[in-house]
């Protein structure tokens, strides 16, 4: 029960590093002349209902008048100064390219209320404020865990909890030749089955374009098939096999835009002779079989740890 | 940029899953063949095609696309429709050609992904 807290922390510093300052800025920036008189001002900050805005000259920011510009005025009788001599001119601002961590530590360093957002050419682009913040992260979170909701299944232990010096889970799925309505059904299911498991992201996204690939060839050029996927916490091996009729030329196949698709497979989209090197590129070993008349056998290696780490998500 | 917002100024048909209309776009993709948009496409991309059959939603789905626009008004048949909803595909349409879309994409400040 502990830990709950702390992970949610967790996930909300990962999502200020993720997002940026830009996601969460308001774009819509109302803004005074530095020739306004502060009651022209008190009338924008009425109006909007909003506590301080950018001064703008010539369209270039020229500092921020807040409520507590205003307050000062009031109470020195200065409601027809303007703007530009009540204002503070040091500004504070945001880069909209910066992460969303900077403006979190910003609003703890100063304290303000909001703060200008520039892009790199120091024009203003929006203008944020803590509650602008607060509604981004929310949104996200609850983005997130619509999309997560697959993890509910929490088999990402399985490995964990399998006693054994070496443990592979293995699953197979029949791929029928011809139906196209149903192609792709396999990778999906083998990307759902895979995400449940917790692998990293990128491992599925390469596991399942090249098990896409493979599910298309079959349907495209056989009458029928299987893939049979052996999962491991350290690599994924799958097979990709079929009955017929075969490639006479691998090494042709293997050239990307080399195609003997017919017409109307291409004009589905399919066909275009990049199915084999987009396998390629997505694994990390790669074998192709086939002898005419017999069948092809298609084996594709990706290990889970493409960055060091261990592949699998932890929790 | 949202998606809903991307809809909303490009003038768009929401004809699958308008649940997903929430999902903050990161890019665009376009292309009619499925193996390049295999390699190119990333997580939360819009897809424009011209392209109208079934195996676009295994495509976006597999690759966790943002959405899918079918371009030059071509119409979604019945499966297109089916699978998409079922698997939570967000397919736009319009009757625009796939230039002048993502000319309005570009606009909008969506950008290409490679």
């Amino acid at each position: 029960m502990e830990k709950k807290p702390i992970q949610e922390v967790t996930k909300l510093q990962e999502l200020t590093y993720e997002l940026t300052v830009g996601h969460a800025m308001s774009p819509k920036v109302i803004t005074v002349s530095s020739q306004d008189t502060m009651a022209q001002f008190r009338e924008v900050l009425r109006v909007n209902r909003i506590s301080g805005t950018p001064v703008v000259e010539d369209g270039e920011m020229v500092g921020v008048v807040s409520i507590e510009d205003l307050i000062k005025a009031l109470a020195t009788g200065e409601l027809n100064a303007i703007v530009g001599d009540k204002m503070c001119q040091h500004v504070e601002t945001l880069y909209a390219d910066e992460p969303l961590v900077r403006a979190v530590d910003k609003f703890a360093r100063f304290k303000f209320g909001r703060f200008p957002v520039v892009d790199r050419d120091g024009h203003l682009v929006g203008i944020i404020t803590q509650g602008n913040i607060m509604h981004t992260l929310l949104r996200r979170l609850e983005v997130d865990y619509r999309e997560e909701g697959i993890h509910r299944y929490r088999a990402s232990h399985i490995f964990e909890d399998i006693i054994a010096d070496e443990a592979a889970l293995v699953f197979g799925y029949r791929i029928i030749g011809r139906d196209f309505d149903r192609a792709g059904a396999a990778s999906g299911n083998l990307k759902t089955t895979l995400s449940r498991l917790g692998f990293n992201p990128r491992i599925i996204r390469r596991v399942a374009i090249a098990t896409y690939e493979g599910e298309i060839n079959i349907v495209v050029y056989t009458n029928g098939g299987e893939i049979v996927a052996e999962v491991r916490p350290d690599r994924i091996h799958i097979e990709v096999l079929d009955n017929g009729p075969g490639i006479p030329d691998v090494d042709l196949a293997m050239q990307p835009g080399y195609s003997t698709a017919p017409d109307w497979v291409r004009e589905m989209g399919f066909g275009a002779g990049m199915g084999l090197p987009n396998i390629k590129a997505c694994s990390d070993q790669m074998k192709l079989e086939s002898t005419v008349g017999v069948g092809t056998r298609l084996e594709i290696t990706i290990y889970a740890d493409e960055t060091g780490e261990h592949g699998r998500r932890e929790g | 940029m949202k998606l809903r917002e991307i809809v909303a100024a490009a003038g768009l048909t929401v004809r699958t899953a308008s649940q997903r209309l929430d999902i903050e776009v990161t890019g665009g993709y376009a292309s009619d063949l499925l193996s390049c948009v295999l390699a190119k496409a990333q997580k939360d991309n819009l897809w424009v095609t011209l392209q109208a059959h079934p195996n676009i939603v295994a495509v976006a789905s597999l690759l966790d696309l943002a959405g899918i626009v079918v371009t030059e008004g071509k119409e979604l048949n019945a499966s297109t429709v089916e699978k998409a909803n079922e698997q939570g595909v967000c397919i736009m349409t319009t009757k625009h050609a796939t230039f002048t879309i993502i000319c309005e994409l570009a606009e909008l400040g969506i950008r290409g992904v490679d």
